[in-house]
C-alpha cells in the first residue's frame, strides 16, 4: 500500500507527499480520521488531493493512505427511493449514526446489506455467458430488477443458486472461480459499455406542454434549463422528475439547497405515477449534495449520478437523470481549481471546463446494451443552469449549449408576471424536432408539426407586432393583426402557462395537449377565414368561445376539448357580416 | 479536534504581513482551521485561524486587524482548537461583540455549552418539512410571498431605502396563527452604523422585546475581519437556542453586502484568482455555509428562520452578492426605490419578489383556499397594468381601450391599498379581502386565474348579494 504524509492543506484541496506510484482518480484515505478523497494530480513525489469531507483539524505529516481503487459506486437492488449524499453515501445511516447534523469521518455502504432479495437464476449452469447477459433477476418495488453479468467477465456458469440472498452473497459461480454477487462496484468517471448508440427518436413525454408541443426531447437526448435565480429551475426539474415517462428517475441536488430536497423526500412517496399508479418515489433514486454540503463531494455527486443512470439503462430501461444545478458542480470545479493554482481560463473556470461538461452530457443516449438479447435502454439528462445575474453569456451556459440538444430558456421577466413555466418560446429550441416527427405522426390524429409551426410563427409574429404596439399604440394595428394578438394572448395564457401545483394541470396528457392546441389554432384559422369574408373581429370576440377555451386546462375529458374545436370553427364560421 | 500537543506551538517567526494576513514560517504541528492567539509586541492579544498550512507557512487570518503587528516580536500560539463559543439560554436580552464577547457592560456569561461556530451540515434526511404560515402583517409578504417557519427569506434593499425598518416591523409583528410558543430573536450587525444598531435597540426595547433578543454587533467602525465569524457565532447560538431549547428563533442578519465585502478582503490579501467584481469563486458555498443553517429538524420543535437583509450596490439585483443570495435563499423581498419615490410605504416591488415556500404554508387550514388563486391573479394583473404604464409613456392613456384603463388604475390601486400599510398589522383575512376588492374592479371574465367557485365564494359582488 501506498502511504504518504500531509504536506500541505488548503481547504478541500490537500497536498501529500511519498505518494509516488499512485495513479490519478485513487481513492485515498486522509488524515487520523481517514477522510475520503481522490487524487486529482501527480507531480513527482506528490499527489494533489481533493478531500469529500471538511478538512478542518488535519494537520501536516498525518498519513494518507492510497486504497488504488478509483471512485467507484455500488450497484444492486437496493437503490431506488434511496437518498445518497454525493459519494453514495446513505443519508439515513449517516443520520442513524450522526445524528441530525452530518458530522466527519463517518462511512456507510450505499448499498443495504441486511436486507435480503428473492433472486431468481436466468440462466442454467453450464450455460456461457458474456458481459451485459442477464444472470438473473430479483422484484425492486415493482419492476425487475436484473442482475447482469458485470461488463468484461466471461465464462461458464458452474453453479447458480436461487433463493434469499444478501446483495453480498454468491449468486453465481464461473469455471474460471469468479463468484458473482447481486453487488457490482463501477468508477464512476468511466462511462459503462455498451453496444451501440442510436438515434433518439422517441419523445420523453413530460406532461408539459410547452416541453412536449414546442420544444421535445427525447429519450436519450439532452436538455439544459438556464434561468436566473426564481425562474424556476427546481420546479421545472422536479415536474419533470415526477411527470417524465421514464422508468427510473435520477435526481441530484447538486449544491442546491437543503429545503428543496426535503420537499423532494416528503412529497413523492405521497405523488403518484400517472401511468403505474404507483407512488412516485418507487422510481427514484435521490442524491443530494446541498450547497453547504463539501464542495469536493458536489463535484462527484453527477457522476455517481449518472453511473447509477447507466446501470439501469443497461437492463434496457429509459432513465432520465435531472441535475439540478450543473452551475454549482462548475463551480466547485473552479474551486478545486482555484486551490491548484492552475491557469484560470474564462471568468476563473478552468480551460477543460468545455471538456469536462461534454464528457458528462455525452454519456447520455439511446443504445443497444450489452447483452444477447439487444435490449435498448436509454439516459436521458436535463441539466439545470444557473447562470450569474440571469446573463446567459456566461462559460457553462455557453458551454452545455454547444451540446445540450433541447435548450429551455427561463426568462426572469416571465417569472415576474407569474407566467409559468417561464419557459422564453422565441429564445429555446429543441434540435429533436426533425427526429420526433415520425413518432408524433404515428400517435397523433391530427398533424403535429404543422400545428407546431403554425403555433411559433404566430408566436413570432407577436413579438414584432409588440414593438408596434409599443411605438404608436394598439389602435394602429389592422383587424388581422389585432386577431393574431388575440390569439397569441390564447396561446401564452390558455396554453403554454401550466401551473406544476394544480390537481388537475400539473400533469397534461399528450393527446389533451394536441386538441387544446388544435382549438387555438382552430379559432385563429376560422377568423382570419371570416374576416376575409368581412365579418369583423369584435362579433367574433364577443363570441363566448374565449372564456371557454381559458377554462380548457381544467377539462379531464378529451372528448370535450375536441367538441370545443369543433365548435370553435362552426361558431366562428356561422358569423354573418354585420354592415 | 486532536488533543493539544505538549510541544510548545508559540512561534516568533511571523515572516509577511498583509491586509489582514500573516504567514508564520515553520509551523510545526499546526493544523488547518484552528485558532491562534497572536500576541503584539506591546502586549496585546489579537484571535486567528489558520486558512492554509503547509510545511513552510501558516497563514493566518486575524479578525481584530493587522496593525501594529511586527514581523520580530509578535509571537503567535496556536490552541489546536476550532473557532467556538461559549452559549447559554442567559444570552438572551444581552449585546455581545462581533465575536461573542459581552459589550453591554456586564459580566461574561456562565456557558452550558461550548460549540463550534462553523457548525455542521444538517442531513437532508433530517430535515422536517417548514410549513407554519408566520403571519408578518405584511400584506405585500403574507399575501403575496408568504413566509413559513424554517425559510430564509432575504430582503433585498438599495441604500436609503427604509429595510430596516421593514425587518423591525417584522420582527414585531411575526407570529404564528393560533398558537402561543416561545420564541427568539437573534439580531446580528455587520458593518452597519452605530445609529441603524440603535434603531434597532430602542425599537426592541420600545416593544418590550429585548429579553427575547441576542444582539450581535460587529459596527462599522469595528475589525473587517470579525465580520467573518458574527454571523457564524450568531448562527451557533441560534441553533443552540432551537434545538436544545426549543424556541423558534427569527436570526436578522443586515448587512450581508457587508460580510461580502469582509470576504472579498481576505481573498484579495490571499491573492486568490477573483472571480465578478473581485469576490472570491467560492463565495456561493460561504454564502450557503451561512443560509443553509436555518430550518427545522425532525423530531426537534425548534425552528430557525433568517432574514437577511442586503443592500444591492447601485440598485442593481444581478450584483453578485444578491445574486449569489437569491440563488441560495428560499426566495427574496424586494424594494424599489421608483416606489419609494411614489409613497408606498413599505416600497415593496412585489414583481422580483418571490417565496419559494410559500405553497406549503397556505391553503385551507392555514390560510385560506383561495389564496393561492388570489395572489396570482393580483400578481398577472399588475404586472399587466404595469406594462401598460410603460406604453402610456409613450402614446398617451387616450391610446388604451377602455379595460387598459381598467387595469391603468388597478396597479395604482394596488399600490396606494394594498402594498402601502404604514405601521398597521394586518391579519391574513384582511389581507385577502383588500385584495377580493381590489380584483372585484375587473371584470369577472379577466379573473381567469381563479377558480369559479371561488369566486362565487369570495367574490364581493357575490359576498354582498
Amino acid at each position: 500500500m501506498i502511504q504518504g504524509t500531509i504536506s500541505r492543506i488548503s481547504g478541500p484541496v490537500v497536498i501529500a507527499e511519498g505518494m509516488r506510484g499512485s495513479k490519478m482518480y485513487d481513492v485515498v484515505n486522509v488524515g487520523n480520521l481517514d477522510l475520503p478523497g481522490e487524487i486529482i494530480r501527480l507531480e513527482g513525489d506528490w499527489a494533489v488531493v481533493q478531500v469529500y469531507e471538511d478538512t478542518t483539524g488535519l494537520s501536516i505529516g498525518e498519513p494518507v493512505k492510497n486504497t488504488e481503487q478509483p471512485l467507484s459506486v455500488e450497484l444492486g437492488p437496493g437503490l431506488i427511493s434511496s437518498i445518497f449524499d454525493g459519494v453514495q453515501r446513505p443519508l439515513p445511516e449517516l443520520a442513524k449514526k450522526s445524528g441530525s447534523f452530518i458530522s466527519r469521518g463517518i462511512s456507510a455502504p450505499g448499498l443495504p446489506r441486511e436486507k435480503e432479495w428473492d433472486f431468481e437464476p436466468a440462466v442454467t449452469e453450464g450455460t456461457q455467458v458474456n458481459g451485459g447477459e442477464i444472470l438473473g433477476s430479483v422484484r425492486e418495488f415493482h419492476f425487475t430488477h436484473h442482475i447482469l453479468v458485470p461488463p468484461g467477465v466471461t465464462g461458464t456458469v458452474k453453479k447458480i443458486r436461487k433463493g434469499r440472498f444478501r446483495v453480498t452473497d454468491t449468486i453465481c459461480e464461473l469455471d474460471s472461480g469468479t463468484g458473482l454477487t447481486m453487488l457490482q462496484r463501477w468508477p464512476v468517471r468511466k462511462g459503462r459499455p455498451y453496444v451501440k448508440k442510436l438515434d433518439p427518436s422517441v419523445p420523453l413525454v413530460t406532461g408539459q406542454r410547452i416541453f412536449d408541443c414546442l420544444f421535445p426531447l427525447t429519450k436519450g437526448g439532452t436538455a439544459m434549463i438556464p434561468g436566473g435565480f426564481g425562474t424556476g429551475k427546481t420546479v421545472s426539474e422536479q415536474t419533470l422528475a415526477k411527470w417524465a415517462d421514464a422508468q427510473v428517475i435520477i435526481y441530484i441536488g447538486c449544491g442546491e439547497r437543503g429545503n428543496e430536497m426535503t420537499d423532494v423526500l416528503s412529497e413523492f412517496p405521497e405523488l403518484v405515477d400517472p401511468r403505474t399508479g404507483l407512488p412516485l418515489i418507487q422510481r427514484t433514486i435521490l442524491i443530494a449534495n446541498t450547497s453547504n454540503m463539501p464542495v469536493a463531494a458536489r463535484e462527484a455527486s453527477i457522476y455517481t449520478g449518472i453511473t447509477m443512470a447507466e446501470y439501469y439503462r443497461d437492463m434496457g430501461y429509459d432513465v432520465a437523470l435531472m441535475a439540478d444545478s450543473t452551475s454549482r458542480w462548475g463551480e466547485a470545479l473552479r474551486e478545486v481549481s482555484g486551490r491548484l493554482e492552475e491557469m484560470p481560463g474564462e471568468e476563473g473556470y478552468p480551460a477543460y471546463l468545455a471538456t469536462r461538461l461534454a464528457a458528462f452530457y455525452e454519456r447520455a443516449g439511446r443504445v443497444i446494451c450489452l447483452g444477447p438479447e439487444g435490449r435498448t435502454g436509454s439516459v436521458t439528462i436535463v441539466g439545470a443552469v444557473s447562470p450569474p445575474g440571469g446573463d446567459f453569456s456566461e462559460p457553462i451556459t455557453q458551454n452545455t449549449l454547444r451540446i445540450a440538444g433541447t435548450f429551455w430558456a427561463l426568462d426572469t421577466n416571465l417569472a415576474y408576471r407569474r407566467h409559468f413555466p417561464s419557459v422564453n418560446w422565441i429564445k429555446s429550441y429543441s434540435l429533436y424536432l426533425d427526429s420526433v416527427e415520425e413518432w408524433f405522426s404515428e400517435m397523433m390524429a391530427g398533424n403535429w408539426r404543422d400545428l407546431r409551426d403554425k403555433t411559433m410563427y404566430l408566436l413570432q409574429k407577436e413579438v414584432e407586432l409588440q414593438e408596434i404596439v409599443q411605438l404608436v399604440g394598439p389602435d394602429a394595428l389592422p383587424e388581422s393583426e389585432k386577431a393574431i394578438l388575440e390569439v397569441t394572448r390564447m396561446i401564452r395564457e390558455d396554453f403554454l402557462q401550466q401551473s406544476a401545483y394544480s390537481d388537475t394541470d400539473s400533469f397534461c396528457p399528450l393527446d389533451k395537449q394536441f386538441w387544446m392546441l388544435a382549438t387555438i389554432i382552430s379559432y385563429y384559422e376560422a377568423a382570419e377565414e371570416a374576416m376575409n369574408r368581412g365579418v369583423s373581429l369584435k362579433q367574433i370576440s364577443s363570441l363566448p368561445l374565449r372564456a371557454e377555451i381559458a377554462r380548457m386546462k381544467e377539462i379531464g375529458e378529451v372528448g370535450q376539448i375536441r367538441q370545443l374545436a369543433d365548435r370553435v370553427k362552426a361558431q366562428i364560421a356561422a358569423l354573418e357580416v354585420e354592415h | 479536534m486532536p488533543p493539544v500537543p505538549l510541544i510548545d506551538r508559540e512561534f516568533r517567526t511571523v515572516s509577511y504581513v498583509s491586509g489582514p494576513l500573516i504567514f508564520v514560517e515553520r509551523p510545526k504541528g499546526v493544523s488547518f482551521g484552528e485558532t491562534a492567539r497572536i500576541t503584539l509586541p506591546d502586549g496585546e492579544v489579537r484571535n486567528g485561524q489558520v486558512l492554509d498550512v503547509s510545511r513552510d507557512l501558516a497563514v493566518v487570518q486575524v479578525f481584530e486587524g493587522t496593525s501594529g503587528v511586527d514581523n520580530k516580536a509578535t509571537s503567535v500560539r496556536f490552541t489546536g482548537q476550532s473557532p467556538c463559543i461559549d452559549v447559554s439560554l442567559d444570552m438572551l436580552g444581552r449585546v455581545f461583540s462581533g465575536v461573542g464577547r459581552p459589550r453591554d457592560g456586564r459580566p461574561e456569561i456562565i456557558p452550558e455549552d461550548t460549540v463550534d461556530i462553523s457548525g455542521m451540515p444538517i442531513n437532508p434526511y433530517a430535515r422536517d418539512k417548514p410549513s407554519d404560515f408566520i403571519q408578518t402583517g405584511m400584506s405585500a409578504i403574507d399575501g403575496l410571498n408568504t413566509l413559513v417557519r424554517g425559510q430564509k427569506l432575504p430582503i433585498f434593499s438599495g441604500s436609503g431605502l427604509p429595510a430596516n425598518k421593514l425587518a423591525a416591523q417584522i420582527a414585531r409583528q411575526a407570529r404564528v396563527l393560533g398558537r402561543e410558543e416561545s420564541f427568539a430573536v437573534v439580531f446580528v450587525a455587520m458593518g452597519i452604523t452605530h445609529k441603524e444598531a440603535s434603531y434597532f435597540m430602542n425599537e426592541f426595547e420600545r416593544t418590550g422585546a429585548l429579553e427575547r433578543v441576542v444582539f450581535f454587533q460587529n459596527l462599522a467602525d469595528d475589525p473587517t475581519i470579525e465580520r467573518i465569524a458574527t454571523p457564524r457565532c450568531a448562527l451557533s447560538v441560534a441553533e443552540f437556542l432551537a434545538y436544545t431549547h426549543h424556541l423558534h428563533v427569527l436570526v436578522i442578519l443586515t448587512d450581508m453586502t457587508n460580510y461580502c465585502e469582509a470576504l472579498r478582503e481576505i481573498s484579495t490579501a490571499r491573492e486568490e484568482v477573483p472571480g465578478r467584481r473581485g469576490y472570491p469563486g467560492y463565495m456561493y458555498t460561504d454564502l450557503a455555509s451561512i443560509y443553509e443553517r436555518a430550518g427545522r429538524i425532525k423530531g426537534t420543535t425548534g425552528s430557525i428562520t433568517q432574514i437577511p437583509i442586503l443592500t444591492m450596490p447601485d440598485d442593481d439585483i444581478t450584483h453578485p452578492v444578491p445574486d449569489l443570495t437569491g440563488y441560495i435563499t428560499e426566495g427574496q423581498i424586494v424594494l424599489s426605490r421608483d416606489l419609494y419615490r411614489r409613497g408606498a410605504d413599505p416600497p415593496i416591488d412585489v414583481l422580483p419578489c418571490l417565496s419559494r415556500l410559500m405553497n406549503l404554508g397556505i391553503g385551507p387550514g392555514k390560510t385560506r383556499e383561495d389564496h393561492r388563486n388570489v395572489a396570482d391573479q393580483l400578481y398577472a394583473s399588475y404586472a399587466y397594468g404595469r406594462d401598460l404604464r410603460r406604453l402610456v409613456a409613450i402614446v398617451g392613456e387616450e391610446a388604451l381601450t377602455e379595460l387598459d384603463k381598467v387595469y391603468l388604475s388597478f396597479a395604482d390601486d394596488f399600490e396606494k391599498k394594498f402594498v402601502t400599510q404604514g405601521t398597521a398589522n394586518r391579519s391574513i383575512e384582511e389581507t385577502l379581502t383588500i385584495g377580493w376588492d381590489l380584483l372585484a374592479k375587473l371584470p369577472e371574465d379577466e379573473l381567469k386565474r381563479i377558480k369559479l367557485e371561488y369566486i362565487r365564494k369570495y367574490h364581493p359582488r357575490y359576498r354582498a348579494g
